[in-house]
């Protein structure tokens, strides 16, 4: 088509400019006076509406020395819209927790005008900034300027992906150790992880300060660290008296006592008691009198690991696999280096391509993966012990990896000599 | 740009999020002792000193120009000594030290930017989703724009927060891939069948690497008439989840004559009570109807309308379905429970119901 000074018509997006909610399509329509490629990127998603169907088409495009953290995009609607004919989206790290100072927030908004469409998504589903809208040349300029400025681009690939965390100490009582900073030291001892693709697939953390999971760690990160606590929960009797009276026993009966999944909170008239070893650390009944009870003070994390979305083998929650660990001192963080380093080696060295971790132990077996990253089984790892007779113990059959048949595998005759051995 | 590219990267990792704290946050930094509500989209968190910090959440469309952005920092700037935080929903939290300022803030954040206050306690809270039509390669419908029909019918719902029985967290996602999180209702893309292989652009991916991303190894190479080698799928096999064409546009699985809607419900990322759930099929065959998508939201509504009706305080959707079951469950929204609901995976004989016990 060659009317392209016509003005672009987006009757069917229009629909989306009212509305008590925010419309991004108001926003991106007023803003695409001084952008007009994003006049025509609305042009080419009314057409999408139109036509139910989708225009880009994705390939791979790197600055200098990274392996991913650029998204990129090609139109296949160019000649009708030719500004968005290359249209990118950089992923950048954010601030642990999503804090900003507003200089912060403007320096990138003046980086983003200068390079790019001028849009931003605050923020993509794993965590990053995104920032849509550069071509073949303006996503180096962009990079640079951002570079220069502090700021570093995101994961993508099968990298390290940039981590996400809950507020946690910052603005939360319930926090159980340090989720900024932790977030913040893995991202940068693992940089390089995080930029240069080379694990078998995509790796995520995700890290929440208690059970709550505001971090959404349990389903979408590959590793959740969840915080909890190992000594009593703190009550306090007379916020405990005062909530009661507020509420009614039989409201903290219904709600409190009763949905305690071990059972293990008792009411006594106006006061409570916990039997704190049948704790599971749920967080329910903190939640629910938040200002009478709260975490113990031994407080540490949960490290969980395997959980993803759908993709190959259906969704997977993390496995626990460390049930307690302290995360405070120098040495503490050094254990847990040290655990996803010798994780990553086994993973790293016997998955397959595009194998999650989770589904890495879902086809070799929790049990061969604990002897593969050294950590001995723990009754806490698991629900209940399996249910099937067929095993095979180790000491009397030769252990097994699961994964690739073998060439020439071993067949057996009727002789039982490996039983006789034994 | 040949020089700058010589620098190669510069690993400049997080930005350090202590410069980013609001002053009142880096100062009780771990010494908070409790919060409370104010009203709905308005928390008061106190620390152990009795210092007091007050969060205004606001709902955001997620996607914003930069002019929309500096805007919010305008704000932040004049009542919250320049500092701001995002949720994980793409929320912005407005942080303030003075309680007299949230009354002005607030009116500022409706009449500048329009976005609505709330999201706290037991509401809707904003709904994850990822790019759709707008910026992905592979949607087969749009992210943004459904959310956006989808939260407009959904005000009170984001406003409040003790109209539901406890939050109720929603999520999008554009293709089988399935960006967007679990959800105690998400609303995901169904495909309906195998990938049509566009045999012009066969070639332009590896071939070994579309074989081997495929689940349930229905793809094999195919040697054709001319020697050369291309691709086919084994229908019976294909679950049509879409991998392929994550790793190779020849695959194509999409189509916009067939795709559908599907809405999954129960999805639960907290320990809390019985821990987290999974989310299972609820609703099938929904038309993706742009721009409005108003099929989605009508059964949207007949759910949480019969989760209002029926669940206990502080009891999550999927934890409120397990108690009343699941027959009750179509009983009371009216949808029809189908062949298609009963699980086919391996997992599939962990979900019948391997007892005696019956309702009526
Ligand atoms: C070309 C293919 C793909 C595109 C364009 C794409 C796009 C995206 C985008 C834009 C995001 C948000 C990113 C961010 O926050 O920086 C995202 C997140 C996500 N993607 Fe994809 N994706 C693709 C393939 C996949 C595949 C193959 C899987 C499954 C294995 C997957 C699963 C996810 C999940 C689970 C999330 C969000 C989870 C989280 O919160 O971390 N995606 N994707
Ligand atoms: S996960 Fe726990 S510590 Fe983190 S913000 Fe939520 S309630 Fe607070
Ligand atoms: S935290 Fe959970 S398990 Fe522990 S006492 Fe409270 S409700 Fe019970
Ligand atoms: S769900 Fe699919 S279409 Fe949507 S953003 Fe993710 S990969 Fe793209
Ligand atoms: S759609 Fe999924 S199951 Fe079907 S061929 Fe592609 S990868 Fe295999």
């Amino acid at each position: 088509m060659s009317e392209k000074k016509k003005k672009i018509e987006t009757p069917m997006v229009d629909e989306l400019l009212d509305g008590p909610w925010p419309s991004f399509a108001k926003d991106l329509k007023e803003w695409s006076s001084k952008k007009p490629q994003v006049g025509q990127l609305l042009g080419q998603l009314n057409q999408s509406y139109e036509d139910k169907w989708n225009y880009w088409q994705g390939t791979v495009l790197n600055v200098d020395g990274y392996g991913g953290g650029v998204i990129a995009r090609y139109s296949e609607l160019a000649e009708e819209y030719p500004d968005i004919a290359q249209f990118h989206t950089i992923r950048v790290i954010p601030p642990a927790g999503w804090v900003y100072s507003t200089e912060s927030l403007r320096n990138l908004c003046d980086i983003w005008e200068k390079h790019g469409a001028g849009i931003m998504q605050l923020h993509g589903m794993t965590g990053d900034i995104l920032l849509l809208g550069s071509d073949n040349k303006t996503t180096f300029e962009a990079a640079e300027e951002l570079f220069e400025n502090g700021w570093d681009l995101g994961g993508s690939g099968g990298a390290l992906r940039t981590l996400a965390c809950c507020v946690g100490e910052a603005r939360c009582e319930m926090a159980c150790y340090d989720t900024m900073k932790t977030t913040t030291d893995l991202t940068n001892r693992y940089i390089s992880q995080l930029h240069r693709p080379e694990f078998p697939y995509k790796y995520k953390f995700k890290l929440s300060g208690c059970a709550n999971d505001c971090g959404c760690s349990m389903q979408r990160s590959d590793m959740p660290i969840i915080g909890t606590w190992k000594d009593d929960i703190r009550v306090d009797q007379k916020e405990v008296a005062a909530f009661v009276t507020e509420h009614g026993a039989d409201f903290v009966r219904d709600n409190v006592i009763n949905r305690c999944p071990t059972r293990c909170i008792t009411l006594n008239k106006k006061k409570i008691e916990i039997d704190n070893k049948e704790c599971v650390r749920c967080m329910h009944c903190i939640n629910v009198m938040h200002k009478a009870l709260r975490p113990g003070v031994e407080k540490g994390v949960t490290i969980l690991l395997g959980g993803k979305r759908t993709l190959k083998i259906g969704d997977t929650m993390g496995v626990q696999l460390v049930p307690f660990m302290p995360l405070k001192t120098e040495e503490d963080y050094d254990k847990l280096y040290d655990l996803v380093e010798r994780i990553w080696e086994f993973w790293g060295e016997n998955a397959m391509d595009h194998e999650r971790v989770g589904e890495f132990i879902a086809r070799v077996g929790l049990g061969t993966f604990l002897d593969g990253v050294g950590i001995d089984p723990d009754a806490r790892m698991v629900k209940a012990p399996r249910t099937t007779p067929y095993i095979k113990f180790e000491e009397i059959t030769p252990g097994r990896m699961g994964g690739e048949a073998e060439d020439d595998p071993a067949v057996s005759n009727a002789e039982v000599e490996q039983m006789e051995k034994a | 740009m040949a020089d700058e590219k010589r620098k190669g990267p510069r690993d400049n990792g997080a930005p350090d999020y202590k410069k980013n704290l609001h002053p009142l946050m880096a100062k009780n930094y771990g010494q908070w002792s409790y919060h409370e509500k104010i009203k709905p989209g308005v928390l008061v968190h106190v620390a152990e000193n009795g210092d007091k910090l007050y969060t205004v959440r606001a709902g955001s469309p997620r996607t914003m120009s930069v002019d929309t952005v500096r805007k919010i920092c305008d704000i932040a700037d004049k009542y919250c000594q320049g500092h701001l935080r995002f949720t994980s929903r793409a929320n912005v939290e407005f942080l303030l030290a003075k309680k007299k300022d949230i009354g002005p803030l607030i009116k500022e954040v409706k009449e500048v930017l329009g976005f609505p206050i709330g999201g706290t306690g037991h509401s809707v809270s904003n709904i994850l989703h990822t790019q759709g039509w707008l910026h992905c390669n592979l949607p087969g419908t749009d992210a943004a724009g459904s959310v956006k029909a989808l939260m407009d019918t959904l005000m009170k719902e984001f406003e409040s927060d003790n109209d539901l029985p406890a939050r109720v967290k929603i999520s999008a996602s554009c293709c089988q891939i399935n960006c967007g999180g679990q959800g105690d209702i998400a609303i995901n893309l169904q495909h309906h069948h195998p990938p049509v292989i566009k045999p012009e652009g066969v070639g332009i991916c590896e071939l070994p690497k579309v074989v081997a991303i495929c689940p349930v190894a229905a793809i094999r190479p195919r040697q054709q008439d001319d020697g050369v080698t291309t691709l086919e799928v084994v229908d019976e096999k294909c679950m049509y989840c879409g991998a392929c064409h994550g790793q190779c546009p020849t695959m194509e699985i999409r189509d916009a004559k067939t795709d559908t809607l599907t809405i999954w419900i129960g999805g639960k990322t907290a320990s809390t009570r019985n821990g987290p759930s999974f989310m299972k099929l609820a609703v099938w065959g929904l038309p993706n109807n742009p721009p409005r998508w108003t099929e989605v939201s009508d059964a949207v509504h007949k759910i949480l309308d019969a989760y209002k009706a029926t669940a206990y305080k502080y009891e999550r959707m999927g934890e409120w379905v397990e108690r009343i079951s699941w027959q009750r469950f179509f009983e009371l929204t009216g949808f029809p429970f189908t062949k298609y609901h009963i699980d086919d995976s391996a997992m599939a004989r962990t979900t019948y119901n391997t007892s005696a016990q019956v309702r009526f």
